[in-house]
């Protein structure tokens, strides 16, 4: 309770001074957040902002989706059988200070500048995000836990189960929720260029118009996006990682 | 029976050798039992790991025989903080695909037992340290070994529960015919629990005395003049292995 009205005073708080910004810069590169809110409400009521809504957040779920269900079991495994790590971590090491952004060009070659070229874009970037934090939590499990399993007679697959994957899990959520803010990030610019769908096309249409109510309601239903899927995630780790709650 | 021959178990560390173990050979009878004290560091979590099947000896072997079921109750009680406390204890019955109707029944009446009863859904971090014993105890139960390794099962209980469970350990050698191994600080406890009774000296831990302890067996035997004559044989054994090694 106290923490949702926390956030809600944060949320107020910003407003106020994004209102007292636009007040006092008076430039129509600002306009004030009853104007932006007022219209990106009636391009709800109107219906015409929702396909590009849906598709963004389709395109950004996918995509992170696509990174969770690759980087996760990799990770872990690199991260718990040491002859694998040492001979699979190079290639970690190597391809994670890329920019990975600067394969786009790639990407549409191989895949088309349809969705699945963003959606592959928003997936890699966030797959090495998610495979280094997953492959160290599961190369710091204690020892005690693994013999604990032995003594009950465990396999490999039953140890994978009850706890690798298990441990690993909290710091699996955190590297989420950092992916979900460069997830956003990376769907606008996936967005930005070969599609007339999507959030961020909406923005860049409108800059381009110099509409800039219609521009800081594309960023405020992006903003919405990014909180939605904050939201979603922060609900399933208080389900899932239930004893990390009680200490 | 199980015992073990000629063994020595070294740690390799880089830059130079750590001998914990030497030339230890011992023989456990079928439902008999042995306790092992020594000071701390001697090697009494190591021997424990080499029965155990965790660690190899380097030289020597562990021999069993037949095919038993083996419960083990790690120093640290080796509970998986993800798990509930049912689920802690379950385990063992889980990973043998045993149903759940089965395992529910067992956890109940080892609950019952443990005198944790309504703590089944709590997590290890919120038990004490000696509420977490009991359920490591517990799960080490519910596979019904038919030998049972302990390491310091009993060190964080206060007097009276400690004393039940001695006596519960006990009933486990006379009624199910239990085979026993202990390992344990308390020269009450060995002399109470152990029909042999092993001490370690340090650096490398050998078996410096054998007591044979044959009225061990009893509930009653706590009372009895041999068990206070029996600890004092021991409290000199373990002194003058102590100050053996400090001249
Ligand atoms: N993983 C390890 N790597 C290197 N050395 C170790 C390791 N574990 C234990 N040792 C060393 O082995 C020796 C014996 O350790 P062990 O845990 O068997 O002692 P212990 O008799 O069980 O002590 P305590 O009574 O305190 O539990 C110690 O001197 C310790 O330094
Ligand atoms: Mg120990």
């Amino acid at each position: 309770m106290e923490r949702k009205r926390n956030i809600i005073i944060a949320a107020l708080v910003m407003v106020g001074i994004w209102e007292l910004a636009a007040f006092l810069l008076n430039t129509m590169a600002l306009p004030n957040p009853r104007a932006v809110v007022s219209h990106a409400l009636q391009m709800v009521s109107d219906g015409s902002i929702i396909d590009d809504l849906l598709i963004s957040c389709t395109r950004a779920v996918c995509g992170i989706l696509l990174a969770l269900l690759t980087a996760v079991p990799l990770g872990l495994f690199i991260g718990a059988e040491p002859q694998w790590r040492r001979r699979l971590s190079p290639y970690i090491y190597l391809l994670y200070p890329i920019p990975h952004v600067v394969l786009l060009p790639l990407i549409i070659i191989l895949f088309g500048i349809g969705n699945f070229s963003k959606i592959f874009l928003i997936a890699l970037i966030i797959f090495f995000q998610i495979i280094v934090t997953t492959r160290d939590a599961a190369k710091s499990v204690h020892q005690n836990y693994y013999y604990a399993m032995q003594t009950l007679g465990a396999t490999r697959l039953q140890i994978y189960r009850h706890v690798i994957f298990p441990s690993a899990l909290p710091k699996i959520m955190t590297a989420m929720r950092i992916s979900i803010g460069t997830a956003v990030a990376i769907l606008f610019f996936a967005e930005s260029f070969a599609t007339t769908r999507g959030l961020g096309y909406i923005i860049m249409d409108s800059w381009g118009r110099a509409d800039y109510i219609a521009l800081y309601s594309g960023i405020f239903f992006m903003a919405l996006l990014g909180f939605f899927l904050y939201l979603l995630l922060d609900i399933a780790e208080r389900r899932i990682c239930r004893w990390t709650v009680v200490h | 029976m199980f015992s073990i021959k000629n063994a020595s178990f070294t740690f390799a560390a880089e830059d130079h050798q750590n001998h914990v173990l030497s030339d230890i050979s011992f023989t456990i009878k079928q439902r008999s039992s042995c306790a092992v004290i020594g000071p701390s560091g001697c090697g009494k979590t190591t021997l424990l790991y080499l029965l155990a099947g965790l660690r190899q000896p380097n030289t020597g072997s562990v021999e069993i025989q037949g095919n038993p079921t083996v419960g083990t109750i790690l120093q640290n009680y080796g509970l998986f903080p993800w798990k509930s406390v049912n689920q802690n204890i379950g385990l063992g019955l889980e990973l043998q695909r045993k149903p759940a109707g089965l395992r529910k029944k067992i956890t109940a009446e080892l609950l019952k037992e443990m005198g944790l009863d309504g703590f089944g859904d709590h997590y290890p971090g919120q038990l004490s340290g000696g509420m977490q014993q009991r359920v490591a105890f517990a799960r080490a139960l519910a596979i019904n070994p038919d030998i049972l390794l302990m390491d310091e099962p009993l060190s964080s209980l206060d007097a009276l529960t400690r004393e039940r469970l001695q006596n519960l350990i006990l009933s486990f050698r006379i009624i199910k015919g239990i085979t026993l191994f202990l390992v344990t600080h308390s020269i009450e406890e060995a002399v109470f629990l152990g029909s042999q009774i092993i001490v370690l000296g340090e650096k490398p831990g050998r078996i410096k005395h054998v007591l044979q302890n044959p009225d061990c067996g009893d509930t009653a035997f706590r009372k009895s003049d041999s068990y206070f004559s029996q600890c004092r044989t021991l409290r000199n054994m373990l002194e003058e292995s102590v100050n053996g090694t400090e001249t």
